[in-house]
């Protein structure tokens, strides 16, 4: 078994475990990629669409293209990669982080680090989390299974398409299957509105007439070898309304339900989960409830733009490395998630300094605005106008936004709203 | 393949490989033969994977006494056999005083056969034992000498201990045809395939009275009784540490909370007589039921935690075990109705047919080669980081995860196919590779890959269980 000891680990070569490992290196710290592919890159190297960057490099990049810009400087640098590894446990031993992981090429190796940054991502629910009775035919796949299959191993999956669930990548695949010549029958999503971005709908479905069924379950899955058709029916005040169900043949079911970041090892080194993201819960610097164990990406909460966790990830590898040189945060207040929002993340801002809070929607909401308060007292306002679910909100609070919080006593909570 | 067998077992389910193991202690040709594309393919593969612990049935009845026999078996066969085997007991939960009566019963039945430990509890009793329990319980029973086992795994186990020991296994094999030819039967299946034999056993499960049929032997008719269940992530809340069961009722044991020995929790199962022996479907009503049921035992079950949904059939016959030679056809062992507890009884079942073989006028030598003994397979899940390093220094393929939830390296799905185990549903079965809490999303295609390249198959040429299960359309 070898043992490596770099000063900090990173779990993950995706684009939030590169952009985390570039800002360790550059403030001088030593630093381990643990990645299971072949390769860096992550989920991005089968995202063959374009939509990437914009934020991070002004222009439109498809996944790989996104990837590689990150991995180009991450081969430069004197980060090592530990590719084709998976890791399989990790453990707190105070001081010391020991992380396992094993390869074919290298065998066992033992990394102990001062410093963790999570950043696993997260993994696509399946047909069993969102229930969907019936029988059990080849044919049903996750739609980012069906990505991997066309774009990198080359094959059609099927030639009806039904897509369950109208996250973006079900948006992304129902188009890609339309290029290859196969039909997508339907989009059935459960929620009265999309769970995807509208750029997704309108390129993805009205581009190809591909029509969305919104308030729709899907009650039934059903073939004997192979996937025969799908049964569904509309919801009306909650429930279903079976008198106007209908059946759609196909040979094939690509489910985008949903995606939960991967926190296994997490849990195993006894980081606690928020179970509104199920991710960590992480303090100002992006650090979870275990000291010098930090997350970023899809693994802290699910975001909608690569661009985002990016920025996210360059934070958390600013942040360890500052750790590791001993600093710690400020005095910290407390955030928690108001009406109409689903989670923030982080669950703590340092009031000495700027913070970025990421949060979401809990509901499709017009004119909206945000309020960050603390009881009564609002210290921010700022007009959203349009909000909804699939995309991401941030808010910046700084220092300015802190002044004479001195009489707010040490149990207070900065509450993020939409009104 | 040689002229004539001594005995041809039908169904390479658990009754069927136990039949067929039993044999090859001795001094035969046997064939074991499914129309599967691999065994334990009927319904052997999805049950609630119980030791039953003898109390469930009176004592007049044949299952029961096997399934007393069967029980104390397990532990000897997973010696030999290395299978997933746990004797972790078996609770009855009482939810009312009446409740206790009927536990009574099962208390003085248990007794009488001869269930091994079995014990009355009180509420404070009952909740030490299981403290996953709800509130409301008021007692009920403890059998010790329950417990787990990971029924594909052991029929597996048990096949290949059959194989070592010189039976011969045909997948593919569905019979269509017997032909008496005197001494002789000529078994031929769909594919043309044929076997001759001296004797036959009819394990054919769901499908024995089909066979039953093609030997001109008794006339019975096997009902499937569905049974439908959800299967919880490894992490689940609610994960007790005793099978759960409610008071049975008249129909079935009822709906159990299951912690299977490989971590995960089961939830199930319904039962529901139905028409159709290839209706594998589940239904959001009975699921929904499920849920309610395993609440009232175990408030802590959540759907949170469902990671899949199936249902198996049950093959019945009436409610006991159907097992004795024809009246009707000679040479012929009928092994019919095997339901509940039919896992427990099957290693009594393979010794209680030797028997009626040898008072039929089979001679049976005991073999010197013969070898109980199965190698220890290395997991990987199961096995230390220093282990690990170990193994990949003998073989880097064991270094190269290929299913993350469950942990199965790339070695153990070449093994798995290697052993004949080559379709996407027969390697979860020999590795759980994609049963854990992503199904199957992130390691389908390597698995696929694998496949491709151990066997030369193209793309569109593997399949999750035979037949026209085929995953992928082909190329672009």
């Amino acid at each position: 078994m070898t043992t490596l000891k770099p000063d900090a680990v990173v779990v993950g070569g995706g684009a939030a475990g590169m952009a985390a490992a570039l800002e360790l290196e550059k403030a001088g710290c030593s630093c381990v990629i643990v990645e299971r592919e072949e390769g860096l890159g992550g989920i991005l190297m089968q995202c063959a669409h374009a939509g990437f960057g914009l934020v991070e490099f002004d222009e439109e990049l498809t996944g790989p293209e996104f990837a590689e810009r990150f991995a180009e400087k991450v081969l430069a640098s004197r980060v090592t990669v530990l590719d084709g590894a998976t890791a399989l446990e990790l453990r707190d031993e105070g001081d010391r982080k020991v992380l396992d992981c094993c390869s074919a090429k290298r065998g066992v190796v033992r990394i102990e680090a001062r410093a963790v940054v999570l950043a696993m991502g997260c993994r696509e629910r399946n047909r069993g989390n969102v229930r969907i009775p019936g029988s059990r035919p080849a044919g049903v796949y996750t739609a980012g299974l069906a990505q991997r299959l066309v774009n990198i191993e080359g094959v059609v999956p099927g030639r009806r398409v039904v897509v369950i669930g109208s996250g973006d990548i079900g948006l992304i695949m129902a188009r890609r299957m339309s290029w290859i010549g196969a039909k997508v029958e339907a989009v059935v999503e459960i929620l009265p509105y999309p769970s995807g971005l509208t750029r997704n709908i309108v390129q993805c479905l009205e581009d190809f007439g591909i029509p969305l069924y919104l308030g729709h379950q899907t009650t039934r899955i059903f073939g004997k070898d192979r996937v025969e058709g799908v049964e569904i029916a509309p919801l009306e005040n909650g429930a279903l309304d079976l008198s106007r169900a209908r059946t759609i043949p196909c040979d094939t079911v690509l489910l985008s339900v949903g995606l939960v970041p991967e926190n296994e090892l997490s849990r195993g080194a006894g980081v606690e989960l928020n179970p509104a993201t199920n991710g960590p819960k992480v303090d100002s610097t992006l650090m979870t409830s275990v000291p010098g164990v930090f997350a970023c990406g899809n693994v802290l909460h699910v975001h909608d733009l690569v661009d985002w966790v990016a920025e996210e990830a360059r934070r958390a590898g600013a942040h360890a490395a500052a750790w590791l040189r001993g600093e710690r945060p400020g005095p910290e207040l407390r955030v928690k998630a108001g009406a109409n929002v689903r989670y923030v993340a982080p669950v703590k801002v340092d009031l000495t300094r700027k913070n970025r809070v990421y949060f979401r929607s809990l509901a499709v909401l017009h004119g909206a605005t945000l309020e960050a308060r603390i009881d009564r007292r609002v210290l921010r306002t700022v007009r959203k106008g349009h909000a909804q679910p699939s995309e991401m909100l941030s808010i910046e609070l700084g220092p300015e936004d802190f002044a004479d919080l001195a009489e707010a006593g040490s149990d207070a909570v900065l509450e993020i709203a939409l009104v | 393949m040689s002229a004539v067998r001594d005995v041809v077992v039908i169904g390479a389910g658990v009754s069927g490989a136990c039949i067929a193991r039993r044999l090859s202690a001795y001094e035969l040709d046997v064939a074991l033969v499914d129309k599967e594309p691999d065994v334990s393919f009927g319904t052997s593969k999805a049950n609630s994977g119980i030791v039953h612990g003898g109390f469930h049935h009176p004592g007049t009845k044949l299952k029961t006494r096997l399934e007393i026999q069967g029980n104390l078996m397990f532990d000897r066969l997973k010696r030999e056999l290395d299978f997933p085997f746990e004797r972790c007991g078996i609770v009855v939960a009482a939810l009312h005083d009446e409740e206790m009566r009927a536990i009574e019963q099962l208390h003085r039945q248990g007794v009488e056969n001869g269930a091994v430990g079995i014990e009355m509890c009180s509420r404070e009793r009952i909740l030490e034992l299981e403290p996953a329990l709800g509130p409301e319980v008021v007692g009920g029973l403890h059998s010790p000498g329950g417990g787990i086992v990971e029924p594909y795994r052991f029929v597996f186990a048990v096949v290949e201990s059959a194989m070592k020991n010189g039976v011969a296994l045909e997948t593919g094999f569905k019979a269509v045809k017997a032909e008496n030819l005197g001494e002789t039967w000529r078994v031929s299946a769909e594919d043309g395939r044929a076997i001759e034999a001296r004797w036959v056993v009819n394990a054919a499960g769901l499908y024995a009275d089909e066979v039953s049929a093609l030997f001109g032997a008794e006339e019975f008719s096997i009902k499937p009784r569905k049974g439908e269940y959800y299967l919880l992530d490894r992490a689940a809340k609610a994960k007790p540490r005793k099978v759960v069961f409610p008071v049975p009722s008249a129909i079935s044991k009822g709906m159990l909370v299951i912690p299977t020995v490989e971590g995960t929790v089961l939830v199930g199962p319904t039962a529901d007589d139905i028409e159709d022996k290839t209706d594998f479907e589940t239904t959001r009503e009975r699921l929904e039921r499920i849920l309610v049921s395993a609440r009232s035992l175990v408030p802590t079950v959540s759907e949170s935690d469902v990671i899949a949904s199936f249902s198996g059939l049950r093959p019945s016959a009436g409610d006991d075990f159907y097992i004795d030679l024809s009246e009707k056809a000679p040479r012929l062992v009928q092994v019919a109705g095997i339901q509940s507890p039919g896992l427990t009884a099957s290693p009594a079942i393979g010794e209680y047919v030797k028997d009626l073989l040898k008072k039929g006028g089979l001679r049976l030598v005991e073999k010197a080669s013969y070898d109980p003994f199965l190698e220890p397979k290395p997991r990987v899940r199961e096995t230390d980081a220093f282990g690990i390093d170990r193994l990949v220094a003998d073989d880097p393929a064991y270094g190269n995860i290929i299913c993350r939830c469950e942990r199965v390296s790339e070695a153990e799905i070449v093994n798995a196919i290697r052993a004949g185990h080559d379709t996407l549903d027969g390697i979860k079965y020999f590795t759980r590779a994609q049963m854990g809490r992503c199904q199957g999303g992130f390691c389908t295609y390597r698995i696929v890959k694998i496949i491709m390249r151990e066997t030369g198959k193209g793309w569109d040429e593997v399949t999750k269980r035979g037949g026209a299960s085929r995953l992928v359309e082909g190329e672009l």
